[in-house]
């Protein structure tokens, strides 16, 4: 197989880590005002996602540095061309990230209040920017012979792409709803099975009308399959839920997750960023790539540090495999007030 | 402002932002490492509470240096995507390997170590940690790799057929002398950092407190000005090559330094100028004699080659189009003023930093304890100071190299993003300028309540790990 094409398979492995692991934490970010009662239980989910969070994130950067070491035109075009939306998602995941780690810092209403927005948006914003980042890049984008991205910003508000952002965002609620079910123990664990299984049904729907309609635009036999069985995956996740099965649910909706990403890259290959210009311009996995050289080296490299990474990721999953309930959380020592 | 100046600004605005933190970070997950290594072996309560209060200060400096570094990442692409297409061959590569090696074991570890206290053995607990610290480092090293390839590239090719720049030796990128250099300097500098942090809160703790709690203080301050002390004569002497080598690969960045405009051999170094620097009007107040020309060439009497005579060697090399895509016509002199004033306040605040840890080392041995409010004013301005030594230190070495990205081969002004408006740029700098400061407001206010908090009363982690209803030995 060509090293392009090793590549190509390897950023979609990248992405496929991002959208399910960071994924449930966006959920559980979303979630935050609308599943917990009180303040120990937002403390209690923000606990699920606390030692995993910035793990999960760093899939997003290495996603990003792979494009730029393996597809230096593809990162050029697609980061210059994205340039606003990328700046939001940006902000946000600035805000939510130190807002985990400074909201436990005060105790003021009004201090964690305005951390808890920063949480919500920053992981809604993303959500949302990252469906409709993707939709656009399969449904092609205006790029010109030098391989310059010419739409606006607005360009990129299309009903299609806005149609995969609502799908990412109800995946992510749903994601990450069964993993408070799972995590969790006491009156949020019901509460959240509950609310899986409602924004699941929305999520269905919303994913069957986007992979139809991203089949219908540049659909192939194999990303059909990738669909149909994400699809498949989803429906037992949410069967499995209404049973109270809280792991399979999870197991249901990350590979759901896993495989919608795998059919969406499936679809796209060999392009990487079709343009809708002229297919005559189109970023494609042989003319945005690196040479044969460094992808040798980045192969070596990705070869010995994914097990090695997978392996101490999955451990810290395992370490922090506990359920944690409001008696959980500890008294609070109160400092100095700040704020 | 056009978009080129835009971006250049934004480059530096949030660039020298993300290098406050990171060297703290880089710095203090060592000692704190070092803390609770010592507690592990000695038992002894007083390096755990130490560990325990430096490493909440370490939490909420990283959380500022994490998310500001996301910007870093993905800032080339959209900026400067001329750029990232004529290097990405090279430079994309050790980005990649930085966030495979580096970044996944920073926060993996990190988040156990937070939340890991009573889930995993002292032992374990304090190898995450370590794993931290080896994690920064590695992040260094990449991203120190990357940069020492812009300012002298090595083991690449140009291929004219696609237009950009190829590599074809990894390791001569990996083992390039000016990233030989550099990275035990910035290394170096960021342990002074974390080392006068440390020292310096641990002063100011100090002074305010009595008995057990001033005795643990105490261990801070020695500990941390030990540390400073060594890692600053790591500084100076890795600076002191570094120098060599940027005389050799860069001389006009050694020129630049002094406002050196004419070739001279025993070339001194001014230590204070009065005028504009523009070669006319330098009149040095303090001077000292055969220095530059140490600094660059190890010997007083050594030539140091001056702006005028690199101007036109520099054109005479790069003036004309090389049959490349990319070549600089025009000038090749460096903001002076900049390069000048940033080399000095450098040096001056890295030594005035070392000399101030110097005399707390002094006045805390044998059980001594200082009284007086200019103990207290040193231990406030002591931490700003390296911090700021790393700010102009990068100014230095930025602007130095300019007008080139990549020294000799691709100019800042070809590598700026085609399809990038002014107005983006102003959205983007107005944002993140605004959301940079309400941060660093905040962060300023979280640290001076964790400070002024003092030690946290903790006992050793309980082992009742059967009662599953115990909460949380760490809750956010």
């Amino acid at each position: 197989m060509e090293l392009t094409t090793v590549w190509f398979g390897l950023i979609a492995v990248l992405w496929i880590g991002y959208f399910t692991l960071e994924g449930f934490d966006f959920g559980v970010g979303m979630l935050l005002p609308i599943l917990a009662k009180d303040d120990r239980e937002r403390r209690v989910m923000i606990n699920t996602i606390g030692p995993v969070w910035d793990g999960n994130e760093v899939w997003l950067l290495v996603a990003g540095g792979a494009t730029f070491a393996a597809f230096p035109e593809w990162y050029a075009t697609l980061f210059s061309g994205f340039y606003l939306p990328l700046l939001l998602i940006l902000l946000a995941l600035i805000v939510r990230g130190v807002a985990f780690e400074y909201r436990a810092k005060g105790h003021e209403d009004q201090w964690r209040n305005r951390w808890d927005a920063c949480i919500v948006v920053g992981s809604f914003l993303p959500s949302l920017l990252w469906g409709v980042a993707f939709a656009n890049i399969l449904r092609g984008v205006p790029i010109d012979a030098d391989k310059e991205y010419t739409g606006g910003f607005f360009n990129l508000l299309n009903p299609y792409a806005l149609l995969g952002g609502v799908t990412i965002v109800l995946l992510f609620l749903t994601h990450g709803a069964i993993y408070i079910a799972l995590k969790t123990d006491g009156p949020i664990r019901a509460r959240a099975r509950e609310l899986g299984l409602k924004t699941g049904l929305g999520a269905a729907v919303a994913a069957v009308l986007f992979l139809l309609w991203t089949q219908i635009l540049t659909g192939n036999v194999g990303s059909a399959v990738f669909y149909i069985l994400a699809a498949a995956a989803l429906v037992a996740g949410l069967a499995a839920l209404l049973k109270a099965r809280e792991g399979w649910a999870f197991i249901g909706t990350f590979v759901c997750i896993a495989l919608a990403v795998a059919g969406l890259f499936v679809a796209l290959f060999p392009d990487v960023m079709p343009s809708s210009t002229s297919s005559l311009y189109n970023l494609t996995t042989s003319n945005a790539s690196s040479t044969h050289y460094t992808l040798t080296v980045m192969t070596i490299v990705a070869v010995i540090m994914t097990p090695i990474v997978l392996a101490y990721q999955s451990w810290t999953y395992w370490v922090f495999r506990k359920r944690i309930s409001v008696q959980h959380i500890p008294q609070e020592r109160l400092e100095a007030p700040v704020g | 402002m056009d978009p080129l100046d835009l971006a250049r600004w934004q480059f530096g605005i949030i660039t020298v932002y993300h290098f406050l933190f990171v060297p703290i970070t880089i710095g203090l997950s060592a000692i704190v490492a070092g803390y609770e290594t010592a507690w592990v072996r000695t038992r002894n309560e007083q390096w755990l509470r130490l560990t325990k209060f430096f490493g909440k200060l370490f939490l909420i400096n990283f959380a500022i240096g994490v998310v500001t570094g996301i910007v870093q990442e993905f800032q080339f692409g959209m900026n400067w995507s001329d750029y990232s297409r004529f290097v990405g061959d090279i430079f994309g590569a050790p980005l990649a390997v930085e966030g495979l090696l580096a970044f996944f074991l920073e926060s993996t570890f990190l988040g156990l170590w937070i939340f890991g206290w009573d889930r995993l053995s002292p032992k374990l607990h304090a190898t995450c940690i370590w794993l931290v610290h080896l994690g920064t480092l590695f992040s260094a090293y990449f991203i120190l790799a990357a940069n020492s390839w812009m300012q002298h590239p090595v083991g690449y090719s140009y291929n004219p057929k696609t237009g950009r720049a190829e590599l074809h030796d990894f390791f001569a990128v990996l083992l390039n002398k000016v990233q030989l250099a550099t990275f035990p300097h910035v290394v170096m500098g960021a342990y002074m950092t974390g080392a006068a942090f440390v020292c310096g809160i641990a002063m100011w703790n100090m002074l305010r407190n009595e008995g057990e709690v001033r005795e643990t203080f105490r261990r801070g301050v020695r500990t941390g000005a030990a540390v400073m002390l060594v890692a600053g004569l790591g500084v100076a002497v890795t600076g002191d090559i570094s120098g060599k080598i940027m005389t050799e690969v860069q001389p006009m960045k050694m020129a630049a330094a002094e406002g050196l405009y004419d070739t001279q051999s025993n070339a001194p170094l001014s230590l204070l100028t009065l005028g504009s620097l523009n070669g006319e009007h330098h009149k040095a107040i303090v001077e000292v004699p055969g220095l530059l020309s140490f600094l660059g060439t190890g010997s007083f009497n050594g030539e140091i080659k001056g702006i005028n005579q690199l101007r036109a060697e520099y054109k005479a090399t790069y003036g004309k189009d090389p049959g490349q895509k990319y070549y600089s016509p025009g000038d090749y002199t460096p903001m002076i003023p900049v390069t000048y004033w940033s080399f000095r306040i450098m040096i001056g605040l890295g030594l005035l930093a070392a000399a101030i840890g110097l005399l707390m080392l002094l006045v805390t041995r044998r059980g001594r304890a200082p009284t007086g409010k200019w103990w207290v004013r040193g231990a406030v301005v002591l931490p700003f100071l390296p911090v700021f030594a790393n700010s102009f230190g990068w100014i230095f070495t930025e602007v130095g190299r300019q007008p080139w990205a990549v020294f000799g081969v691709m100019t800042t002004a070809q590598g700026v993003s085609p399809s990038v408006s002014a107005f983006d740029v102003w959205t983007s700098m107005t944002l993140l300028t605004l959301l940079y400061a309400v941060l660093a407001v905040i962060e300023v206010k979280l640290l001076l309540t964790t400070i002024k908090a003092g030690l946290p009363d903790d006992a050793p982690p309980a082992d009742d790990s059967d009662d599953i209803d115990r909460p949380l030995a760490f809750a956010y």
